[in-house]
Parts: C-alpha cells; sequence; structure tokens
C-alpha cells in the first residue's frame, strides 16, 4: 500500500480532493455542477501561480514571502499607470518593478547569501513601503482596469473560466521546466545537496539569481490575473494569499527542505485549500472556528503525507 | 580580551549603534529625556519579548510563526479573565495566562516532534489555529486590565527616572527565565539541537523533549508579549500585531543564526531596541511615515546583507 504511494505522490493527494469534494456533495447536495466546478478553478488558479513562486524555490531549500507584496504591486501599477500612459506601458513598467524586487532579492541572496526567508521578508517590507509613498502621489489619477485582463479575470467561455487559458501553458511550461530542462535539475540538485552541486561544477548563486527572479517576474503576472478578478486597486490585494501559496506547496508534497516535490502536486494542492474553504464556508461556523479547522487540517494532510510518502 | 571582543564583537557593536542612536536622537531633540525614554521602552516592550522567544527557538534550531497568534490569545485571555475581576483574581488570571502560554508553545513543540512535519510548516498551521482560538476567546478588542498589571511598565523607575520601568521588567523577567536555563544542563541541550540534532541525539540528548521545552519556553514569552499588549492598551486585542516579522529581523539582527546553535538573547533585545529608536528618529525628523518604513527595510535588509557577508568571509580560511 505506502509503496504504491511513494512511487505515485499525486495518487493520496488525489484521492484527498476527490474525499473532499465527495464530502462536499454529501454536506450540501446539488452544489456540484460545472459553474461550482468552474468557479473553484476561477479562485484556485491565482493561488496556484503563487504557489508556483514557493514550489520553485522550495526546491532549492528556499522559500519566497514577497511574492503577496510583488502581486500586489504589479496590479497597483498596472491599474493606476494605465490612465496615465496607457495599458501596454503601463503593465511593462509594473512588470519591471516586479522584477526589480527580484533582483534585489537574488542579489541577496545568491551574493550575499542571506536566509531566503529573511531577504525576501525585507525586501518586502521596503517594496510596500515604496508602493505606499507611491500611492499618495496618484490618488488624483483615477484607476483604469485593463478590460483583456477582466475578461482573463473573470470571463467564462464554454462554462470555463478564461483564466485557464494563461493558466494552461503556465502550468505547462513550469512542469516541463521543473522535469526537462537543465535549469529545473539544476534546482532540484542544490536542493538536495548544496555542497555536492557546487563541487560538481554548478553556479549556484547564478541559479539563485534567476531562480528568484523569475519568482517575482510569476507573482508579477499573478498580479495582473487577480487584479482582473477582483476588478479592486487596493493596497492589501494579494497579501492575504501569502501564506496559503506557502501552505499549497507544502500540502501538494513538496518538501520545504528542498530536492523533493514538483508543481503537479503543488496544483492539486491549491485545489485542495481551495475546496477546503468553500467547505468551511457553508459549515456556517464563527470566524474563529474556521480558522482553527483550516489550520489543523493543513497540519493533519502534511503530516499524512510526510508518512505516507516518506522513503525512510 | 581580545577573545571576548571577538566572541561578543556583534553584541557590542550593536550596543555602540543603540548608544549612538541615542546620542542622535538627543541632538535631534534636545528635551528628549525621561519621558522619552519610557515611551520608547513601553513600545518596545512587547517586540523585544516576542523577541526571546524567538531568539530562543531559533537558537534550538527551529522557528516559530506563530509567535504573533498565540501573543494574541495570551492577550485577549488575559483581558476577558481580568474584566472587572478584584486583585487576587487578577493575579490569577495573569498566572493561568502564563501557563496557558507555556502549554500554547508545548503544543507546537509536540506536534513537530510527532508529525515530523518541519518547524515552519508545523507553526504556519498553527498559526491559523491560534488566530482562530483568539477570535472565538474575544471577538472584537474588549476586555480590561488590573490596575497593577497597567502601572509595570508606566513611568520610571522610583529614585532614577531615566531608567524606564519597561526595560527593567524585560531585564527581570528575562534574567528570571533565561539565565538559570542558559546555565543548566538545559542550555547547553538548547544550543545542542540547534547546532547539530544528530550528534546531540548520539551524545545522548533526548532531542524531542528538549525541543517540546524550546518551543513552550518561546510560548511564555509569547504570553508575557500578549500580556504587555494589555498592559499598553488596557484591552485584549484578537488581531496578532506585527511581531511575526519584527522578531525575526530583530532576531537575525541580533545575530542568532538562522538554522540555529548561535547566538544569544542579549543582541536581539538590542537590535529591537535599535530599530523602535531609528523609528522614533525618523518620526523626530518628521519623516512621512511610510518613507520612514523604506528606511527600516533598507536598514533591517543592508545589515543583513552585512552580516552575512561577513559570515561566509569568516568561514572562509
Amino acid at each position: 500500500m505506502t509503496h504504491i504511494f511513494t512511487a505515485n505522490p499525486l495518487l493520496p493527494l488525489g484521492l484527498l480532493l476527490a474525499a473532499l469534494i465527495g464530502v462536499l456533495a454529501i454536506l450540501n447536495p446539488g452544489v456540484l455542477s460545472l459553474f461550482w466546478a468552474s468557479n473553484t478553478l476561477k479562485i484556485a488558479i491565482p493561488l496556484a501561480m503563487l504557489a508556483a513562486c514557493q514550489t520553485l524555490t522550495m526546491l532549492t531549500g528556499g522559500i519566497d514571502l514577497s511574492v503577496g507584496t510583488v502581486a500586489t504591486i504589479t496590479a497597483y501599477l498596472t491599474a493606476t499607470l494605465a490612465p496615465l500612459i496607457g495599458v501596454p506601458t503601463a503593465i511593462a513598467i509594473a512588470l519591471v518593478a516586479a522584477i526589480a524586487v527580484g533582483l534585489l532579492n537574488g542579489f541577496g541572496i545568491a551574493i550575499c547569501r542571506v536566509h531566503p526567508l529573511i531577504m525576501t521578508l525585507g525586501t518586502a517590507l521596503i517594496a510596500t513601503g515604496c508602493l505606499l509613498v507611491y500611492q499618495r502621489y496618484v490618488i488624483a489619477t483615477g484607476v483604469l482596469i485593463p478590460e483583456f485582463l477582466i475578461w482573463l479575470g473573470t470571463g467564462r467561455s464554454f462554462g470555463l473560466p478564461n483564466s485557464l487559458a494563461l493558466f494552461i501553458p503556465f502550468a505547462a511550461i513550469v512542469i516541463w521546466a521543473q522535469r526537462r530542462t537543465g535549469f529545473g535539475r539544476l534546482l532540484y540538485a542544490i536542493g538536495a545537496n548544496e555542497s555536492a552541486a557546487r563541487l560538481s561544477g554548478v553556479r549556484v548563486w547564478q541559479v539563485h539569481f534567476a531562480l528568484y527572479t523569475l519568482s517575482s517576474l510569476i507573482a508579477g503576472l499573478m498580479g495582473l490575473l487577480y487584479l482582473g478578478q477582483l476588478k479592486t486597486a487596493s493596497l492589501s490585494l494579494a497579501l492575504p494569499l501569502d501564506l496559503p501559496s506557502v501552505a499549497a506547496a507544502v500540502i501538494g508534497g513538496t518538501s520545504i527542505f528542498g530536492g523533493r516535490g514538483g508543481y503537479g502536486g503543488t496544483i492539486i494542492g491549491a485545489l485542495i485549500l481551495t475546496v477546503l474553504t468553500t467547505m468551511l464556508t457553508l459549515l456556517q461556523m464563527p470566524e474563529g472556528m474556521r480558522r482553527i479547522l483550516f489550520g489543523l487540517i493543513i497540519l493533519a494532510v502534511t503530516a499524512l503525507f510526510v508518512r505516507l510518502t516518506d522513503r525512510n | 580580551m581580545t577573545r571576548a571582543l571577538t566572541a561578543h564583537g556583534w553584541t557590542i557593536g550593536l550596543a555602540a549603534l543603540l548608544a549612538l542612536l541615542l546620542i542622535a536622537t538627543k541632538l535631534i531633540q534636545p528635551d528628549f529625556g525621561a519621558t522619552g525614554l519610557d515611551s520608547l521602552a513601553r513600545a518596545a516592550l512587547p517586540f523585544a519579548l516576542a523577541t526571546v522567544g524567538m531568539a530562543i527557538v531559533v537558537i534550538a534550531g527551529g522557528i516559530d510563526l506563530s509567535i504573533a497568534a498565540m501573543m494574541a490569545v495570551a492577550s485577549v485571555t488575559g483581558a476577558v479573565l481580568m474584566d472587572g475581576a478584584t486583585e487576587t483574581q487578577s493575579i490569577a488570571a495573569v498566572i493561568a495566562v502564563l501557563a496557558l502560554g507555556l502549554a500554547m508553545g508545548a503544543v507546537n513543540g509536540a506536534l513537530i516532534v510527532l508529525t515530523r512535519v518541519p518547524d515552519i510548516v508545523v507553526t504556519l498551521a498553527m498559526l491559523f489555529v491560534w488566530q482562530g482560538v483568539a477570535l472565538l476567546i474575544l471577538n472584537a478588542p474588549g476586555g480590561g486590565a488590573a490596575l497593577w498589571l497597567r502601572s509595570i511598565a508606566a513611568s520610571g523607575m522610583p529614585g532614577v527616572p531615566w531608567l524606564p520601568r519597561g526595560v527593567v521588567f524585560l531585564a527581570v523577567v528575562t534574567a528570571i527565565i533565561w539565565l538559570p536555563i542558559r546555565r543548566a544542563r538545559l542550555g547547553l541541550r538548547l544550543y545542542a539541537i540547534g547546532s547539530d540534532a544528530m550528534a546531540a541525539f548520539r551524545s545522548g540528548i533526548p532531542v524531542g523533549q528538549t525541543r517540546i521545552i524550546a518551543y513552550a519556553i518561546c510560548g511564555l514569552f509569547a504570553a508575557l508579549g500578549g500580556l504587555s499588549v494589555t498592559m499598553a492598551t488596557g484591552i485584549g486585542e484578537p488581531i496578532p500585531g506585527p511581531y511575526l516579522l519584527a522578531s525575526v529581523a530583530a532576531v537575525v539582527l541580533g545575530g542568532v543564526v538562522l538554522g540555529g546553535g548561535r547566538g544569544g538573547v542579549l543582541g536581539p533585545i538590542l537590535a529591537v531596541f535599535i530599530l523602535r529608536t531609528v523609528r522614533l528618529d525618523l518620526t523626530l525628523l518628521s519623516v512621512d511615515p511610510n518613507t520612514a518604513a523604506i528606511i527600516e527595510g533598507s536598514i533591517m535588509v543592508g545589515v543583513v546583507m552585512f552580516g552575512a557577508v561577513i559570515a561566509t568571509r569568516a568561514h572562509q580560511p
């Protein structure tokens, strides 16, 4: 039994997701429909994109806690600059800002060798400060949310959310990159044993530098999608997704110490979290109780997953 | 002498930096004195207590992301129990809150040991749990605080007006809890499991038990921190404050290495006061608070990068 799960770590996750959906169907018969499924996907996709940042950085034993801030900044810059200088330029500037945060993370982590947790928290603090200062100069200009982002974020085609048009290629590229490209394998190599990777001639700092820049770019793309989905430019837009993105990657079986896991599991992890949130909302309990259950279930799932797939 | 300097170089540097900052504060505002120091100490108290708790867990090789949420639980529990209570009842309430802190920390530690899930993941999950508990106890800020508790950190010491009671309280509490542990076998064990858990295990140290104790002490300091929030405001606050990020930052600035085994609690405490004094100076200079946040963040990142570069240099022969 254990053997099967060790060989296919995605199997228990898929079973868990199915079980959760089953419980949901029993709790509230008639809730399951194409509409419900497409709504769940719509909510899970931004979370899954942010969790991609965590998955990739966690593969090397790192973490990126600045992703929520980066996504928020990209969304806010796009929405406020668009009426002034046009949509394409605004998006370009917003993504440049995202990449700038990533470069700063990369510099600190790759060259100064600061712990990723500290470095990304610090840059998030600086970036939030910059956003607040910027915000005071743009209050008067008004907000414009680009039409195509709204289409992407909230629209549906053939009953399915349009955001899949962005997410499917994105997920395919991430999974392909981590499995088939040299860069992906270097991530696993560094996470499994950094000294061994270094001694084998890997330039670890270059990989870290590229990785954290890429992570911020992904967070920036997610910010654009999320802007279209929520249709507001707020200063704390994606911040509440910071910690859940770590949870999604961890539930999906990516080891926080690096070297193990993958994006496939993370996607299922994001879906599990989304279904779980729906379920807890349906149960109509006080907010406090909901948070307690959310925390306990994350813990239980991770503990179970560690037991099932541990090779020792 | 030279040996003491190299061993405590970072802490001495921090103390010098703090002294410089305080002098700078005096230069910026010539009438900065006892009252200023007092309010500085009172603002720093919850941060300092959270940081001590975090420092102990980090020394033992872990990290506790749920610290701010535990502080919220302690704060609301204290405020609810003390609301309208007599003096004796309020003393019992404070003791109950401290016991609750120990218990919450021990639960965190026990879950880490039993589930074998990494610290950062368990405490991330427990962050949601303790947040929920705090909200169940008190849905909105409320409750009360006993008068004697509120007066603990108010104003300076009698006779020595320039020495804020908040600092004395912090020093006494930290000394009572941490120094005996540091001197005893338990202190050595905490550093041992942080430095190399496998080596510690093979030397016969009960690693799991020591880890649970480290988290329990952290929970105790979180409870003290939560009480100090209630102390300052007179009410319980169910939404966790910004103590998590601040305490991790201060621990690292204070010379405790993430990953464990090195550092002490004095450095992190100095770091808390440095960060608070920087904020005070920026306010006195009437810098826009948002710009102040950028400056604070840059100082934090800059110092940490500097420290990391030095640490890497020191490792290379």
